[in-house]
């Protein structure tokens, strides 16, 4: 079997996902164009030698469908000989065209691919994608559908997560991530996204707000109280966990992934494919896996699938550096550090979707850019990377310098 | 013109067919094979002959129709299943299929035929009938108060399978036709109109003509979901608007269900298909539906229990035959607390007269504002006429003398529990009620023969025990005392039929029937409290095992300090070992030392805060010795105790002779404590899981959980034998 190694990753600075934001002008498929061009660029790489392109993209529909990465690949000038995938597992899509990606060069299959993902949630819309898992009654009733923020809700009633403990969560993420672009340690990775004129249209996250605090947290009403009481779900939250009394409503828009729009590519390669590409590896990709978990939950999935990736890779939680968890709601992340006992200092370090946004099918690719600059910037070895899924399920990575 | 047995049908000058069904022999119109082979008949002939423009159908009858005669889907059921014996599943599943979807084939061929239908309903139209008049291109009702339309057969555990859940979700919002098909609520005239689901409501003697008038004047024979460019009410399921539909409609479902309910999970599941088909695909999907609806076991236990055994005790079924007829006219009420006052009520309100005793004037007047009080309800609900409230409270008289007892027919107690006031009372009755006149009493928690002791006419006594609220629950336990005779049996059973409520014949026993059920299962929950089971889980596990609250919840209902003290008083006469000391322990904290009696005074189990829901009172933390961790708990464990506990005194009752019949203890069941109803009450809860399975559970429970959960002998008999409550009555009656 050969190792699979990451070799470069790339991501676009995240625009506000509303027509007023600085991406929405942006077609989907140019998104992902300028993360393909840019890991073409600066890494001097014969697109020919890129044998696959695997790209997350949870909504593909309308100019995001039919295979939203053979037309990136198009346009980008790879050459028609390259080939292109648009997989979805919903917010680990991005992450899991990784692991696709690399689970192709392990088996030998293929030297050189990229993985990553693209989503423009201000030009085609959450949910635009329709499906049966909310809609059919044959799967919603015994699957105990409920929205992502009634799960979040309930994670953060059964485990005893306050309103304080969920906004405090946020605040923290808006610091570091204040911290950690003032500091410019999202350098390395950030690809500005730019006009036909070469004009540069966004080079900056645009969700975050840094002067958050719990002051003006507090003020913000909760946003899932209507829909659990008026809209039933409260009633399936219970019902899956019935020794909850009441749900807990605490999230709230300013402690839950932004809604933005992005895109993300990470080149992943055997030894063969850097050497011929003349490249150095990065890091090696240890384990990877993904799961099902608790319906109800939803969100818990990072839980089991990290200790499941853990096992495979032969490593324990002590042997991890830093961890990555994609920050979908404050409680997702509270409720894996308290299974997972995790010291907080360890977690997200520079922040996370709630201050930057969460571009559903890109995040997977950026979060791991992301962790993987910090583990080269103060020189740490370790770091697994994870999502929590709809629907519920997880998927993780667990990565390692070289 | 051609005539039929079950139909008049005639065709006018103008070539316009009127179709008048009309069952020899029957009261009400339903539909039977016979039915629907002369309507296929009457529908080619309307299609074939071209001097027939088009055909209203309508009824001869002081009703449309109730629908489908149900023991006529339970003998399919029987066919089905003996069919599968002979020829294996699949032959007899195919069979049953094409059987089951006649009646849905008929009314689209009758949508199809190119001539226009008309249904000119006056009276109820319900079910299956009201399924004919919606595949009918145009519906006319009578604005008669009595006309009322709709498809209630998820009450019974059932499903509008001939074109039901297709038509009405075509004829209105997605949400709507949900709601209407998962309610099974009858629909009045105006409302119905209101809703698309009829077009035209006119006077009774202009229906058939106003029927007749569409067709002439060019009525189309098309529905709408057959014409081009036709767009569903809600558009189409995946759009942005299904997506604000789908979700909170599965959730809410499994909210009001608990996912209990095989047939209204059907209603959602054909609804959502269907609208994504054409009709005729989307019909079939629905009979799909239909075909498995009518297998399920929670049907045949409903149709059984809600429908065919109810029907049969409102009329009376155990009414000993050798009495004549009794005539009611006034009633007597002795007591005007609340129960009395209540009594009162209901008798004024079915028309009778009363005379209300207690003793002053003045707090038998504050009994009658009761039913003053209740009335300006109904006609603040725009359900009453303040003419209908002044002539009910002129049929009440407040009295402090009990001599105005003198010419009543029959006189009920509901004084205070307490033999030595009731045997009181009693004295005080007979001194002035005539011979032929029956004394009741409404005690609770009395043995009936024990007060019989204080009358000089026991064979005249007997109990009837009403349940709170009594306006609200339809359930009547008449206690039969050891000497009570078939006449006082006879007047209490036509008064409660003449209140419109269904009685129970119960021979006398500590807590009758209901209430012994009842405290089996407020007992089980104060036992899994102090197991340490999380307590928000144990009323969850009550409700989502089907019961309409969780046992704490229901203890606070009734009063944590009656609780403490029907346990104090069973341990005072039947001894220690009648009783479970922890129970009585943490009672006695909860009353005793921390004041807590329940909603009365808003603080039991739950504290209840003047404004926002109730909330479990956090101080029951301290309360259990341990806590157990919910993830460790065995869910369908904890629901299974909570209806096997209530199962196992039923079947006691019917050990100890006090319930004779299994109709009675599911019917009772039902009524009087809303046991799960999709089981068809507490004997059909064993009889359909089979006695053997029923004391196999019976046995893992007494060897986890002690021996309260000990099958009786009746039980291990019937799993010896493979018999069933029902089987055993019926052998009975037999022989």
């Amino acid at each position: 079997m050969a190792e699979a190694y990451i070799y470069d990753a790339v991501r676009t600075p995240r625009g506000r996902g509303k027509p007023d934001g600085s991406l929405h002008e942006v077609p989907t498929v140019d998104l992902a164009v300028t993360t393909l061009n840019a890991l073409r660029k600066r890494n001097d790489l014969d697109p020919m030698l890129v044998e696959d392109v695997v790209l997350g993209c949870v909504d593909p529909v309308g100019e995001a469908g039919g295979d939203i990465a053979r037309a990136s690949v198009l346009k980008a000038g790879f050459g028609k000989e390259v080939s292109g995938i648009q997989i979805n597992r919903f917010c680990a899509s991005g992450l899991d065209a990784v692991n696709l990606a690399a689970a192709q060069v392990i088996t030998g299959m293929k030297d050189l691919a990229i993985g990553g993902g693209v989503e423009s949630m201000s030009r085609v819309g959450m949910g635009a994608s329709g499906g049966a898992w909310p809609v059919d009654p044959g799967i919603a009733v015994p699957g105990y559908f409920l929205p992502q923020g009634i799960s979040a809700d309930l994670i953060a009633t059964k485990y005893g997560f306050s309103r304080d403990d969920v906004d405090a969560y946020a605040v923290e993420s808006q610091k570091r991530a204040a911290r950690a672009w003032d500091e410019g340690r999202f350098k390395k990775s950030i690809v500005p996204v730019k006009d036909i004129n070469g004009l540069t249209i966004l080079a900056k996250d645009e969700h975050m707000r840094p002067q958050t605090d719990m002051q003006s947290l507090g003020q913000l009403k909760a946003s899932f109280v209507q829909m659990g009481e008026m809209g039933g779900f409260d009633a399936v939250a219970i019902a899956a966990h019935p020794e909850v009394e009441f749900i807990n409503h605490v999230h709230h828009a300013g402690n839950s992934s932004g809604i933005v729009d992005g895109a993300s590519a990470v080149l992943v390669g055997s030894e063969e494919g850097g050497r011929k590409a003349g490249l150095k590896p990065r890091a090696r990709i240890k384990s990877f896996a993904s799961i099902g978990s608790d319906l109800a939950l939803m969100l818990t999935g990072p839980i089991e699938v990290s200790e499941l990736a853990l096992k495979k890779a032969g490593m324990t939680k002590d042997d991890i550096d830093l961890f990555e968890i994609n920050e979908a709601f404050s409680a997702v992340v509270l409720r894996y550090m308290q299974a997972m006992k995790l010291d907080p200092a360890k977690v997200n370090v520079n922040g996370g979707a709630i201050a930057m946004g969460h571009p559903l099918g890109a995040t997977g690719g950026m979060i791991l850019g992301t962790v993987l600059d910090e583990l080269e910037r103060t020189g740490k070895q370790t770091a697994l990377v994870t999502l929590c899924v709809a629907a519920g399920m997880g998927t993780a990575t667990v990565i390692e310098r070289v | 013109m051609t005539n039929f047995n079950n139909f008049r049908f005639e065709v006018d000058g103008d070539g316009i067919a009127l179709a008048t069904w009309d069952m020899p022999g029957r009261s009400m119109n339903v539909i039977t094979n016979e039915v629907m082979g002369e309507l296929t008949q009457i529908v080619e002939k309307v299609a074939s002959d071209e001097a027939i423009k088009g055909c209203v159908i309508t009824s001869g009858k002081e009703s449309f129709s109730g629908g489908a005669d149900l023991s006529m889907l339970q003998e399919a059921k029987t066919q089905f299943e003996k069919l599968a014996k002979e020829k294996g599943l699949e032959e007899a599943m195919a069979t049953f299929f094409e059987e089951s979807r006649r009646l849905s084939l008929l009314y689209r061929r009758l949508e199809t035929s190119g001539k226009p239908f008309v249904a000119a309903i006056h009276g109820v139209c319900l079910g299956g009938a009201f399924e004919l008049a919606l595949a009918c291109h145009h519906r006319v009702l009578s604005d008669v108060d009595a006309t009322r339309v709709g498809l209630p057969e998820i009450k019974v555990g059932l499903f509008p399978g001939a074109g039901g859940t297709q038509r009405v979700s075509r004829l209105m919002q997605t949400g709507d036709a949900l709601q209407m098909l998962l309610k099974g609520d009858q629909i009045r005239p105006l409302m119905a109109r209101n809703m698309g689901l009829v077009h035209q409501v006119v006077p009774r003697d202009q229906l058939v003509q106003t029927a007749k008038d569409w067709i002439k004047n060019g009525g189309s024979a098309e529905a709408l979901w057959d014409q081009k460019g036709y767009k569903l009410p809600s558009n189409k399921v995946y759009s942005a608007a299904g997506m604000q539909i789908w979700p909170p409609a599965n959730a809410i479902y499994r909210r009001e269900t608990q996912d209990n309910y095989p047939a209204a999970r059907a209603i959602l599941e054909a609804v959502y298909q269907g609208l994504q088909l054409p009709m005729d695909q989307a019909l079939k999907v629905e009979s799909r539906y239909l075909a498995k609806i009518l297998r399920s076991k929670e049907a045949a236990a409903m149709i059984r229990t809600l429908f065919l055994s109810m029907q049969e005790l409102n009329k009376g079924a155990r009414r000993p035959k050798n009495v004549p007829p009794t005539s009611l006219k006034k009633i007597g009420v002795v007591g005007a607390g609340f129960m009395g006052a209540s009594i009162a009520y209901v008798t004024a309100n079915a028309g009778m007269e009363v005379v209300l005793v207690d003793r002053d004037t003045e707090t038998a007047e504050k009994g009658k504002a009761h039913s003053h009080k209740l009335m300006t309800d109904q006609i603040m609900k725009g359900r009453a006429k303040t003419a209908d409230r002044d002539a009910l409270l002129a049929r009440i008289t407040p009295s402090a003398d009990y001599s105005d007892l003198k010419d009543c027919d029959l006189v009920i107690e509901a004084v205070f529990e307490d033999p030595k006031i009731k045997a009181e009372v009693i004295q005080k009755v007979e001194a002035v009620i005539p011979a032929e006149c029956i004394f009741a009493s409404n005690t609770s928690t009395l043995p009936i023969s024990g007060l019989a002791k204080a009358s000089k006419r026991p064979d005249e006594f007997i109990g009837i025990h009403f349940f709170s609220p009594v306006e609200k629950m339809m359930l009547v336990e008449v206690i039969v005392g050891k000497q009570t005779g078939d006449k006082a049996l006879a007047t209490a059973l036509d008064f409660v039929r003449a209140i419109k409520k269904t009685p129970i014949v119960v021979n006398d026993s500590r807590g009758f029937f209901a209430n012994r059920c009842v405290l089996g299962y407020i007992l089980e929950g104060h036992l899994m409290f102090l197991e340490g089971v999380p307590p928000a889980m144990i009323e969850n596990a009550g409700k989502q095992a089907g019961m309409p609250v969780g046992p704490l919840s229901l203890n606070d209902e009734v009063g944590v300090d009656l609780g403490l003290k029907i346990l104090r008083a069973t341990k005072e006469q039947l001894g220690e070992a009648a009783v479970v000391p922890a129970q009585e322990q943490l009672l006695t904290q909860l009353v005793e030392k921390d004041g807590r009696l329940g909603r009365k005074n808003r603080k039991g189990f739950y504290d209840y805060p003047e404004n926002g829901s109730k909330r479990l009172w956090p101080g029951l933390n301290a309360l259990q010795p341990e806590h157990l961790d919910a993830e460790t708990l065995d869910m369908q464990e904890l629901k299974q105790r909570l209806l096997v506990t209530q199962a196992l005194e039923a079947a006691r009752t019917v050990e100890e002779g006090v319930i004779t019949d299994p109709r009675e203890a599911d019917v009772g069941s039902i009524l009087g404590f809303g046991f799960a109803p999709y089981t068809g009450g507490v004997l059909s809860y064993i009889d359909f899981m089979g006695a053997k399975a029923f004391v196999d559970l019976c046995r893992t429970l007494q060897a986890k959980h002690g021996d309260r959960f000990a099958p009786p002998k009746i039980l291990l008999d019937m799993a010896a034998s493979g018999e069933t409550f029902y089987g055993r009555a019926e052998a009975k009656k037999a022989a």
